[in-house]
């Protein structure tokens, strides 16, 4: 063992509709490899919620999955706007959505603070007008 | 509760092509939004998503979580591609006249718990 299984998706900046095929794809892997449900949702909702903010904020971008035998690291990487406050985007309830991504049920500023609050590690990087790229490590815990 | 007592209480169609013994499946939780990212945040075990949204995140929302079965309030219609989508992942989607308070409210007395 000790091989890592690495997934690479370009996520499409203009497509809200499909929107989540990097994470679904992701689901389904880790499923094969018989990770436990608890721990493949803490996955999913974090993966998934990082390739919203790809969409609605950052135009498109990459998405890089490697698994481990004991963990998941996901890098998604956009060259959009970029975050000028990284706090602030950070706190529960702030965001710079418009009303047409809130209509559709985002935008309620629980993104990022969701991502944290699922991953074992987590590291934003972000420069305004060169992009965003957020890294977040998942332990597959026994007990998940 | 089964999600043919949830269907009964709501006077609900259903809106995907299932076997009627879909129906059997049961429901522990339901959780109520129109906000996808509070269902991200706070959805528990096997559940059901009442929402007045209807676009295909809903469904991917839904997947995410383990979400079995969504509920369309308010006589609000998904298109034929998010009914694909829920089918294709074995996500049963139901249609009800009531609105999002009746809804909740009618499950919650019928034991259907958070």
């Amino acid at each position: 063992m000790g091989d890592s299984i690495k997934l690479r998706y370009d996520v499409n900046g203009e497509d809200f509709v499909t929107c989540g095929q990097a994470s679904e794809d992701v689901k389904r892997t880790l499923k094969g490899i018989g990770i436990p449900s608890a721990t493949i949702r803490r996955v999913s909702i974090a993966m998934y919620e990082g390739e919203i903010n790809m969409v609605i904020h950052g135009g498109g971008g990459v998405a890089e999955v490697e698994i481990f035998e004991d963990r998941i690291t996901i890098v998604l990487k956009d060259t959009g706007k970029g975050i000028a406050d990284i706090e602030k985007a950070m706190q529960e309830g702030y965001s710079t959505a418009t009303e047409d991504i809130r209509e559709l049920g985002f935008g309620a500023g629980m993104g990022l603070p969701n991502m944290k609050k699922y991953s074992d590690e987590f590291a934003i990087e972000s420069k305004v007008g060169q992009g965003t790229t957020v890294t977040m490590t998942i332990n597959f815990q026994e007990d998940a | 509760m089964h999600l043919r007592d949830v269907v009964k209480i709501l006077d609900a169609e259903i809106l995907t092509e299932n076997d009627d013994s879909a129906l059997d499946i049961d429901v522990h939780t339901a959780c109520g939004s129109d906000m996808m990212s509070d269902v991200l945040a706070y959805v528990k075990d096997q559940g059901l998503l009442l929402t007045g949204l209807v676009n295909p995140q809903v469904v991917r929302t839904s997947e995410m979580v383990d979400i079995v079965a969504i509920a369309f309030v308010r006589g609000k219609r998904p298109d034929k591609m998010t009914v694909e989508l829920a089918q294709s992942k074995n996500i049963i989607l139901i249609g009800t006249q009531q609105k999002m308070y009746q809804a909740c409210g009618k499950l919650y007395a019928a034991g259907l718990g958070n």
